[in-house]
């Protein structure tokens, strides 16, 4: 995989030039205030054995935005986020080319550590699935493991500050000793959500975190990543496109391995140039 | 589908009758498959009944022993010891001569040689060893007399117990009817007596039935084991871990994973072979030791235990693995933090059942000198020890009537083991489990 992207590393570097630091003027979604660019794919291919799941995908991800991927079953939504903290490198048959950069270092490239790079991408998965552990240290876990607190006052000050930020504190703050398994779905994704800010990474990576959540967990779960927009880069995938209309801020339509439109959100839900991604949203296919 | 079936399907639930007769049918099915099920149970249970009632029914009697009282005067002389003598010339003393002047007091009408004969096959010939035992521990009893319970014959004993029977003739018996009436008047003098069989547990084989028991086997296989858990449980679990977790697959995998499989199946007597060539004719260690059959049983347990880790590895939820990888875990601490505490249940219950079944494991033992007649209790796994299988089978090989029972209650005692070590392997599952 590393002998593949090698060559794209230093070709990437000299089209990515020097654009990486223009002042983010991240204030109002919608907007099309030039953010600085964090990630960057540039013809992500991916395959599984023989069969390619992707085709040729670029997409930016900017600061303190939300970037939704929508599309139908299958069209290669989730392979894509999961090629941006690497965690396909866990499927064996799973082979990625082309380049992807965080802040202009190809994470393919072979002076990368995969695992510093997941505690900078962090990631959120479409099904809870807190550690069969206590509350506590399942938010703790990180940090403990990456040295980023010490044990006693400094762990707990992070464990309740995550907690805060993933808006779960108060519902938790009596019974942080109890199983995270025991609270309740939309309870356990945000813990999910709080296990991954608690390592302060600098992308946040959701793969369909509320589809196995009811309504009004999923308006918090919604609610808690427009907050956290503030602080990170985030990418969504989703199979509503509600809710991408609602958290996001560029969109990217895929469709059969390909992508087949990226957009402000506001363009994409309003004003698509490509007839799919028309037909998409307004609910004739997918 | 075809038009032919169409009306049927068209109007089928509103046909009453033909609604019912398919219920019915559905429901005999269902009936019919029940009571396979229960006679399918009920068999196995009856087998295991049948099994388990005919060792205890066999192997209880060895659990109570035969002793006799004989009035012993320990008699220097007799002894050819001093007034007061050393504890090396005591053990030296002769037994022999004082466990036969006893005897003979016990019955003063007897006078020939041959009756006199006939009489001491009363007594275990191991009961001079008793003599002798007592007077080391009190040397003071010398020159006293005294009442001393000791050992019967394993003739006597079956007798005594009933596992004998009086009603055959005389010439198909061990014990004459002279000797039958000896021990009568002997009884009704409230000389003879059974107890409980302690010995059975503590004493190591031996010629004579009545006094030998299964404490080396017992310490034999338990040295055995124990060079087996310590080697098997580390050895299987990483290389299980190795395989499962970190190890590229591809061709030279996939082939170290089907011979593993392949291993498991292999009778147990080839890595007898095994052993014997390596161990012993290569290495050179102590042939019968029980770390000889200690590393037989290991090449032997360690496919099962790989195959019992790997599969435990591999129930873990994938959710958990991604969970760990997301927050930046390295593969090491997913599977230390994460894999293995989920998966330690499993793979303690497959390290039991392995050991259970090294346990039971007779004939490698046999390929590597184990079945040898031994009647010390060993002191360390390279002492020469039998093993609790091997000890029923050589007993089972024996001509003499006493160790029917001995093999039926050392079956008992197998299983007992045995249950308990799956006793043990169920409560550690569930004290491990972690639900979520």
């Amino acid at each position: 995989m590393t002998d593949d992207t090698d060559g794209m590393v230093s070709l990437m570097m000299e089209e990515a030039g020097a654009p990486a630091a223009v002042p983010a003027a991240a204030d109002d979604a919608g907007t099309e205030a030039p953010a600085p660019i964090r990630m960057r794919a540039r013809d992500v291919n991916v395959f599984y054995a023989d069969k390619q799941a992707l085709f040729d995908v670029d997409i930016d991800l900017a600061q303190n935005k939300v970037t939704a991927l929508i599309g139908p079953s299958g069209c290669g939504k989730s392979t894509f986020i999961r090629c941006l903290n690497r965690m396909n490198d866990i499927i064996d048959i799973c082979r990625v080319t082309g380049s992807i950069t965080l802040d202009d270092r190809d994470i393919y490239g072979r002076d990368i550590d995969v695992v510093q790079l997941r505690a900078r991408v962090g990631m959120v998965f479409q099904k809870p699935n807190p550690f069969p552990k206590s509350i506590y240290e399942n938010v703790a876990y990180g940090p403990r493991i990456h040295g980023l607190a010490r044990k006693g006052r400094e762990l707990d000050d992070v464990v309740e500050h995550s907690l805060r930020r993933a808006g779960l504190f108060d519902e938790v703050s009596d019974r942080l000793q109890q199983p995270g398994t025991s609270l309740s779905g939309g309870q356990q994704q945000r813990l999910c959500i709080a296990r991954a800010i608690a390592i302060s990474p600098e992308v946040i990576l959701m793969d369909e975190p509320c589809s196995a959540l009811d309504p009004i967990a999923t308006a918090k779960v919604e609610e808690l990543i427009d907050e956290l927009r503030e602080h990170y880069t985030i990418a969504i995938v989703t199979h509503n496109m509600q809710q991408a209309a609602r958290v996001s801020q560029f969109t990217a339509f895929f469709h059969l391995g390909e992508l087949v439109e990226f957009e402000a959100t506001e363009q994409i839900f309003t004003n698509p140039h490509d007839q799919r991604t028309q037909d998409y949203i307004t609910g004739r296919f997918g | 589908m075809t038009d032919l079936a169409e009306p049927r399907l068209a109007n089928a639930w509103q046909d009453a009758d033909w609604t019912k007769r398919r219920l019915r049918r559905r429901y005999r099915a269902e009936r019919r498959f029940k009571a396979y099920g229960i006679i399918a149970v009920a068999v196995a249970l009856g087998f295991l009944a049948l099994l388990i009632g005919s060792v205890i029914a066999e192997g209880y009697p060895a659990f109570v022993r035969t002793s006799v009282a004989l009035e012993v005067d320990f008699d220097p002389k007799v002894l050819g010891v001093g007034e007061a003598p050393s504890r090396d010339e005591l053990q030296k003393a002769n037994y022999g001569k004082l466990l036969r002047e006893s005897v003979f007091a016990a019955f003063p009408e007897v006078t020939a040689r041959k009756e006199r004969r006939k009489l001491l096959k009363l007594v275990s010939t191991a009961a001079r060893f008793e003599l002798r035992e007592l007077l080391v521990d009190d040397p003071s009893i010398v020159g006293t007399t005294q009442r001393v319970w000791l050992t019967a014959s394993s003739d006597v004993d079956m007798l005594i117990k009933g596992s004998a029977p009086r009603d055959v003739p005389e010439d198909e018996r061990r014990l004459d009817d002279q000797q039958i009436a000896w021990i009568d008047t002997f009884d009704a003098a409230g000389f003879v007596e059974t107890g409980f069989n302690g010995e059975f547990f503590v004493n190591a084989d031996s010629r004579e039935p009545e006094i030998a028991g299964i404490g080396g086997a017992i310490a034999g296989s338990f040295y055995m084991l124990l060079v087996t858990l310590v080697l098997t449980f580390p050895i299987g679990v990483t290389a299980a871990i190795y395989l499962e977790e970190f190890a590229p697959k591809n061709r030279i995998t996939d082939m170290i994973e089907v011979n593993i499989n392949n291993l498991a199946a292999v009778p147990s007597i080839v890595f007898g072979l095994l052993g014997l060539a390596v161990f012993i004719n290569l290495f050179h260690l102590p042939r019968s030791a029980p770390i000889v059959g200690g590393l037989t049983l290991t090449l032997m347990t360690l496919p099962t235990i790989i195959i019992a880790a790997r599969s435990a590895l591999k129930a873990v939820p994938p959710s958990i693995r991604e969970g760990a990888y997301g927050v930046g875990a390295s593969p090491i601490q997913v599977v230390f933090h994460h894999v293995l505490p989920l998966a330690t249940p499993g793979i303690l219950t497959g390290t039991i059942i392995g050991m259970a079944r090294a346990l039971g494991e007779t004939a490698p033992l046999l390929m590597i000198g184990m079945v040898a007649f031994i009647v010390d209790i060993p002191g360390g796994p390279f002492d020469p020890a039998t093993a609790l299988p091997v000890q029923i089978f050589l007993w089972a090989d024996s001509p003499e009537r006493g160790f029917v029972e001995k093999v039926s209650a050392a079956i008992l005692v197998l299983l007992a083991f045995l249950i308990l070590m799956n006793a043990v392997a169920i409560y550690l599952r569930r004290k491990f489990e972690i639900r979520w």
